[in-house]
């Protein structure tokens, strides 16, 4: 089995740095990669009955966003650079479901941007930076 | 939507424009069908000097019936349905779908209420002390009801082919009895139901609310609104309107927040009332129990008591009724059994833990201050039990019923929603109609005093428990099955815990 990389992506130009930074990384050193998607979501959350109802329709959609305008663009351009890609998108708590999906892929490295867009992803993506940091079993590049 | 809008602006300043004089035509109209209602709903048989409506006890049998013939659910699935909501059982690729906390927090949202605050009071003031230890009973019993009906909402819930669902009794009793080779009396009993939280959606889920929030207001600014029921009615039409059919989700969204906060709040708020009078406690206690069994002032004595407490307990949680099936219908999840045992969490919430809270904050300033509430009843002498320690107490308290009141309309709007579908097929622009009703409906409460449409909307939303109750004594062996299935599989680990 050879070992993986696992990259969050979010669109934003920091997530896209941390692709290329893992993509060069991976060439140079044999790996796979593994590009993940997280949704922010909580099973704590308030919802109306109608959002209840919808909820499902709306998960299928926000993982086939997710995978069409994020993560199946970048397949083609890794693939042609002779790099084995596998994508994944999951629902839950940022870095927590990053660290969970980075043990399920059996990854040993992953890659994260630490800036986002605006000011306000760049908030949100920051802490969740430092909080994988802090709490993750293999070694995370943060990509500034 | 800008054309929808128009239909419902010219609607809602119809209505405000012909308020004067108009409540007194209908009510003069409606007057006499509300008494029949009235009487047939709620019909009494006087049983050894009390007067026990005969609906009463068919809702309490069936609750009786049900903790028996789950072998007490209610206490057995408890543990279980903590960890249930606590999501020790959710397998992490199903993240994102709704959580069972999720499914709970909504369905207590539209049931903690104005009940809650003063329901509670009426029931002291009727019944005395007792009915709050009889209120509990019928919390804890109307668990199971709510346990078995859950189940059978999402069992018998309709899956559309995009994905969406609508369920809930009028589904069960239809599919449930044609199921047992009864399609016509099923067929039947589910627009029955349907009608009933139609027009229960429009009465006690909507206009009542909307009225108790405006009096509510009215109260606490001195009676400053005075007269100002249609800018009231109004803006929280407006509200609803942007919430229901504008789909802003951010105002249900906050609203949603807000009321576990509120009601957190009120209980801390409560609590901390209770411990200041800690001296009274005891007695305060003491006068439940001998209240219950002894009835002391109270007519009918202590069976009155029982009555006022069973009534008031089922008004609260609506156990019974059947309107949390349709929330919890919408949850899609593999095991009905789950969410009817995470369901049997509300009535423990709403009735065992908030009412008696309450209660006891009534209970222990009655004994310090037999007066203390003057000639106020109702949520009023509530807010007066809380005014003796924190002065500025019923200004919150008025905002949160008010919050109460809304979320409770937005529930309503959806489980009237369910039973228009039912009744008229899922098309948008029938949704979008059923919408504009139930917004003009929320104006149309603050502006009119409509107490006989009040009282017959009341009076069918409790008639609908009739064919619901029915339908669960018919499906109860269904849910036991798979009830026992379910415990069975948890028991020998085919159901696993993933935290």
């Amino acid at each position: 089995m050879s070992n993986k990389i696992l990259v969050a992506l979010d669109g934003s130009d920091g997530s896209k740095r941390a692709l290329s930074a893992a993509a060069a990384h991976a060439k140079l050193a044999g790996f796979d990669l593994v590009l993940a998607y997280v949704i922010d979501w909580s099973p704590y959350s308030f919802h109306t009955p109608q959002e209840l109802e919808e909820r499902h329709q709306r998960r299928e959609s926000e993982i086939q966003r997710a995978n069409d305008s994020i993560l199946t663009p970048e397949i083609a351009a890794l693939e042609a650079d002779g790099l084995k890609v596998e994508t994944v998108v999951h629902h839950g708590k940022i870095a927590e479901t990053l660290l969970e999906l980075g043990k399920q892929q059996g990854a040993t490295q992953i890659y994260i941007g630490r800036r986002g867009e605006s000011r306000l992803q760049a908030m949100i993506f920051g802490s969740v930076s430092a909080a994988l940091v802090q709490t993750s079993t293999v070694p995370v590049t943060v990509v500034p | 939507m800008k054309r929808i809008f128009y239909v419902f602006a010219v609607l809602v300043s119809s209505i405000s424009g012909a308020q004067a004089g108009i409540d007194e035509t209908i009510n003069a109209a409606t007057a006499p069908i509300a008494t029949l209602v009235g009487q047939i709903v709620f019909f009494k048989i006087p049983v050894f000097g009390a007067q026990l409506p005969v609906v009463v006890l068919w809702l309490v049998a069936g609750a009786v019936f049900f903790t028996f013939y789950m072998g007490f659910i209610n206490l057995r699935g408890f543990k279980h349905a903590l960890h249930l909501v606590r999501g020790d059982y959710a397998d992490p690729d199903s993240h994102g779908e709704v959580s069972h906390f999720q499914a709970l927090a909504t369905a207590v949202s539209g049931t903690v209420g104005i009940g809650n605050i003063g329901g509670v009071a009426v029931a002291v003031t009727v019944g005395g002390p007792g009915a709050t230890f009889w209120l509990i009973v019928a919390g804890f019993l109307g668990m199971s009801t709510k346990f078995v009906e859950c189940t059978l909402g999402v069992k018998y819930r309709k899956e559309f082919e995009d994905g969406h669902v609508s369920g809930g009794p009028m589904y069960y009793l239809r599919q449930g009895f044609s199921d047992r080779g009864m399609a016509g009396f099923g067929k039947f009993l589910g627009t029955f139901y349907a009608i009933g939280i139609f027009i229960g959606a429009l009465g006690i889920g909507n206009m009542f609310q909307s009225n108790q929030a405006y009096v509510q207001l009215n109260n606490v600014s001195g009676g400053a609104l005075d007269g100002l029921g249609w800018l009231v009615g109004l803006v929280l039409a407006g509200v609803v309107f942007s919430v229901i059919i504008g789909g802003i989700k951010s105002i249900a969204r906050v609203t949603e927040k807000i009321v576990p906060f509120m009601a957190v709040f009120y209980c801390l708020f409560a609590i901390i009332v209770i411990l200041m009078n800690a001296g009274t406690i005891p007695q305060a206690i003491a006068n439940i129990f001998t209240g219950a069994f002894t009835g002391e002032g109270v007519a009918g004595g202590a069976l009155g008591a029982m009555i006022i407490g069973f009534q008031r307990a089922v008004f609260s949680n609506e156990a019974g009724i059947g309107s949390a099936s349709i929330a919890h219908s919408a949850v899609k999840t593999d095991e009905p059994v789950t969410e009817g045992i995470v369901s049997l969490l509300e009535p423990f919430i709403d009735t065992i833990v908030i009412c008696t809270i309450t209660a006891l904050v009534i209970g222990t300033a009655q004994v310090a201050a037999p007066d203390f509430a003057g000639d106020a009843q109702g949520v009023a002498m509530t807010s007066a039990a809380f005014e003796r320690e924190f002065s500025w107490f019923p200004i919150p308290l008025a905002f949160a019923a008010l919050l109460f009141a809304f979320s409770t309309m937005i529930s309503w709007s959806y489980y009237g929603l369910k039973g228009w579908t039912y009744l008229f097929g899922e098309s948008d622009r029938g949704q979008t109609i059923y919408k504009l009703i139930f917004c003009a409906f929320v104006a149309l409460g603050c502006v009119v005093q409509l107490g006989p449409i009040l009282d017959i909307s009341d009076a069918l939303v409790f008639l609908i428990c009739v064919p619901n109750i029915l339908g669960l004594y018919f499906l109860a062996p269904i849910v036991k099955r798979e009830m026992d299935s379910y415990f069975a599989r948890v028991q020998s680990g085919e159901i696993r815990k993933f935290k």
